[in-house]
C-alpha cells in the first residue's frame, strides 16, 4: 500500500534519509525502530507528504504523492489519519470539538450527528467524561489518547503514529500501546508506528523494521524480528531487553 | 513573503467560507483593542492640543486650533498610532498564537486533516484587520479630537465655537478618505506580517521570541514607511 523507493533527505549540511526502501504491507500494523535522532519521525512524515523527500519516491496505492501539492495532495491525505509526538491537540479547543474537527471540516457528518459520533470515540479510548476539558487542564496519556479518538473518528484506510508513548510512565504507555492494538483490531486499518520503546512494540506490531544510519537495514515479522542475526539489529533490541542500573551502594555496605 | 499574502488573499475568496472565525477574529483584533486605542487617543489629542495652542498662539491663530488637532488626528496620528497600538497588541499575540501552533505541530495535524492552515488560520485574520483598522482608527480620531477639546477649551481657554467651527471649515472629505485608504493599508500590513513572522518561526522558545519581535518591528517600520509614500500621493 506504502511503498518508498531511494528516498533520502537532508537538513542543510546534514543528511538524515540516505536511500530509504519500505514496504509497508496494507492492513498490518507495522512499526519502525531505531535509535533517538535517526530520522524516523521525518521518514513518518514523507508518507503523509508533510515533507519531501530531495530524491526517492514515495507510493500510496499506486500513486506518487512527492510531488503533488493542493488538491491533489488533499485527496490522499483524506484518507490518511496521524498521532503526533505531543498530540497537537488545538489549544483554543476543547476536547470535543478537537475530536469533532476533520468530520466538520471536511464535511463527513452533519452536525446532527457529530455528538454522538465523537462521544462514542471518547469512549472507546477512555475520555467519556473528558469532552469539556482543554488540552492543557489533560495529563500526557489523556493528550494521546484524545489525539487518537481525533485520528479515528474519520475513519481512516491509514493511521500514522509519531512515537505515541514518548513521554508516558511504562503503565500508561502500555496502556497506549494497548489501545491502539484493539482499535487496529477493531477498525482494521493499516497502522505504521515510530516508537525506540522496545520490546513493548514487539506484542502489539504484526512487522517490525529497524531505521539505521538513514536506512532500512532489517525488517520482518514481529515473532521473527527479536531472533534476526543482524549485529546491529541484537545490539539495539538486546539494549531494550537489559535490566535497568543496579542501585548503587552506600557507606558501609558491601 | 509576498507570495504567503498573495496565498492568503486567494484563499479568502475560495470555499469553504467561515465566517464565524472572522466574526471572532473581529473580536481579538477589533473589540479587544479598543481599550488600548482609547487611551492612546487620549492622550495624544490632549498633547497635540496643548503643543498646538502654544505654536499658534505666537501668529494670533489659537482659534485654528481645532482644525490643527482634527487634520492630525485624522490624516496622519489616528491611522498611524492606531495601527501602532494594534501591532503592539494584536499583532504581537497573532504571531505568538501562530508560532506556538507551529512548534507544537498544530498547523501540521491540520495539513493532514486536508484542512488548509493558511485558509483556515491566516485568511480570517487579514479579512478582520482589514475591517477592524479602520473602524479602531475612527475610534481613535474622535477620542483624539475630543482629548483636544478638553486641553484646548476646557484647560487652555479656547473659544468652544471656534474650535469646532474650524475643524467643520477645514477638514474635508479627502482628509478622511484618505485616513481611512491608511488605516485600511495598515490593517492588512499588520495581520500579513505577524502572520506570516508567526507561521515560519523557528522551531524553539527562542525562535519564537525573536518571530515575534521581528513581527512588531518590521510591521511597524512598514506602516511608518507605506505612510510616507501614501502621504506623499494624497497631498
Amino acid at each position: 500500500m506504502i511503498t518508498m523507493r531511494g528516498v533520502e533527505k537532508g537538513f542543510g549540511q546534514q543528511e538524515v534519509l540516505r536511500g530509504v526502501d519500505l514496504e509497508i504491507p496494507p492492513g498490518q500494523l507495522t512499526t519502525i525502530i531505531g535509535p533517538s535522532g535517526e530520522g524516523k519521525s521525518v521518514l513518518l512524515k514523507h508518507m503523509i507528504g508533510l515533507l519531501k523527500p530531495d530524491r526517492g519516491e514515495v507510493w500510496v496505492d499506486g500513486v506518487e504523492i512527492s510531488r503533488l501539492r493542493g488538491p491533489s495532495l488533499d485527496k490522499v491525505r483524506k484518507r490518511f489519519a496521524m498521532l503526533f509526538q505531543s498530540a497537537a491537540l488545538f489549544d483554543s479547543m476543547n476536547v470535543f470539538d478537537n475530536v469533532a474537527f476533520p468530520l466538520r471540516e471536511k464535511r463527513l457528518a452533519s452536525e446532527s450527528k457529530v455528538p454522538r459520533m465523537v462521544n462514542d470515540m471518547l469512549e472507546r479510548v477512555g475520555l467519556g467524561e473528558m469532552g469539556h476539558k482543554f488540552p492543557a487542564e489533560l495529563s500526557g496519556g489523556m493528550k494521546k489518547r484524545a489525539g487518537l479518538a481525533r485520528a479515528l473518528v474519520v475513519g481512516p484506510e491509514i493511521i500514522l503514529f509519531d512515537e505515541p508513548t514518548t513521554g508516558l510512565d511504562p503503565l500508561m504507555a502500555r496502556t497506549i500501546h494497548n489501545l491502539i492494538r484493539s482499535m487496529h483490531q477493531v477498525f482494521g486499518f493499516t497502522a505504521i508506528m515510530v516508537s525506540h520503546q522496545v520490546p513493548d512494540i514487539f506484542p502489539i506490531s504484526d512487522w517490525v523494521a529497524m531505521l539505521k544510519h538513514g536506512k532500512i537495514i532489517a525488517m520482518a515479522r514481529s515473532r521473527d524480528f527479536q531472533g534476526l542475526t543482524d549485529p546491529v539489529v541484537r545490539e539495539f533490541v538486546l539494549a531494550g531487553e537489559m535490566p535497568g542500573p543496579s542501585s548503587v551502594e552506600g557507606p558501609g555496605q558491601s | 513573503m509576498f507570495l504567503f499574502l498573495l496565498q492568503a488573499i486567494a484563499w479568502i475568496f475560495r470555499p469553504p467560507f467561515r465566517p464565524a472565525r472572522i466574526l471572532n477574529q473581529l473580536y481579538f483584533i477589533g473589540f479587544k483593542t479598543t481599550f488600548v486605542v482609547t487611551l492612546t487617543a487620549i492622550f495624544t489629542g490632549m498633547v497635540l492640543a496643548l503643543q498646538g495652542y502654544y505654536s499658534l498662539r505666537k501668529f494670533g491663530a489659537e482659534g485654528l486650533l481645532g482644525s490643527a488637532v482634527a487634520l492630525g488626528m485624522i490624516r496622519e496620528l489616528g491611522p498611524v498610532l492606531g495601527s501602532l497600538m494594534v501591532t503592539a497588541r494584536s499583532g504581537s499575540a497573532m504571531t505568538a498564537e501562530i508560532g506556538i501552533m507551529r512548534i507544537t505541530e498544530q498547523i501540521d495535524a491540520m495539513e493532514t486533516m486536508a484542512v488548509n492552515p493558511i485558509q483556515y488560520l491566516i485568511a480570517p485574520k487579514i479579512v478582520a484587520g482589514v475591517m477592524a483598522v479602520p473602524l479602531l482608527v475612527a475610534i481613535f480620531d474622535i477620542v483624539g479630537i475630543f482629548g483636544g477639546y478638553l486641553v484646548g477649551v476646557k484647560l487652555l481657554g479656547v473659544s468652544s465655537g471656534s474650535f469646532w467651527s474650524s475643524i467643520e471649515s477645514e477638514v474635508g472629505w479627502s482628509d478622511v478618505y484618505g485616513g481611512f485608504l491608511k488605516s485600511i493599508s495598515f490593517g492588512l500590513i499588520v495581520t500579513w506580517v505577524c502572520c506570516y513572522k508567526g507561521f515560519y518561526t523557528e522551531m524553539s522558545a527562542e525562535g519564537l521570541g525573536k518571530a515575534t519581535t521581528q513581527g512588531v518591528v518590521l510591521s511597524s517600520v512598514l506602516i511608518l514607511v507605506w505612510d510616507y509614500f501614501l502621504t506623499s500621493v494624497l497631498l
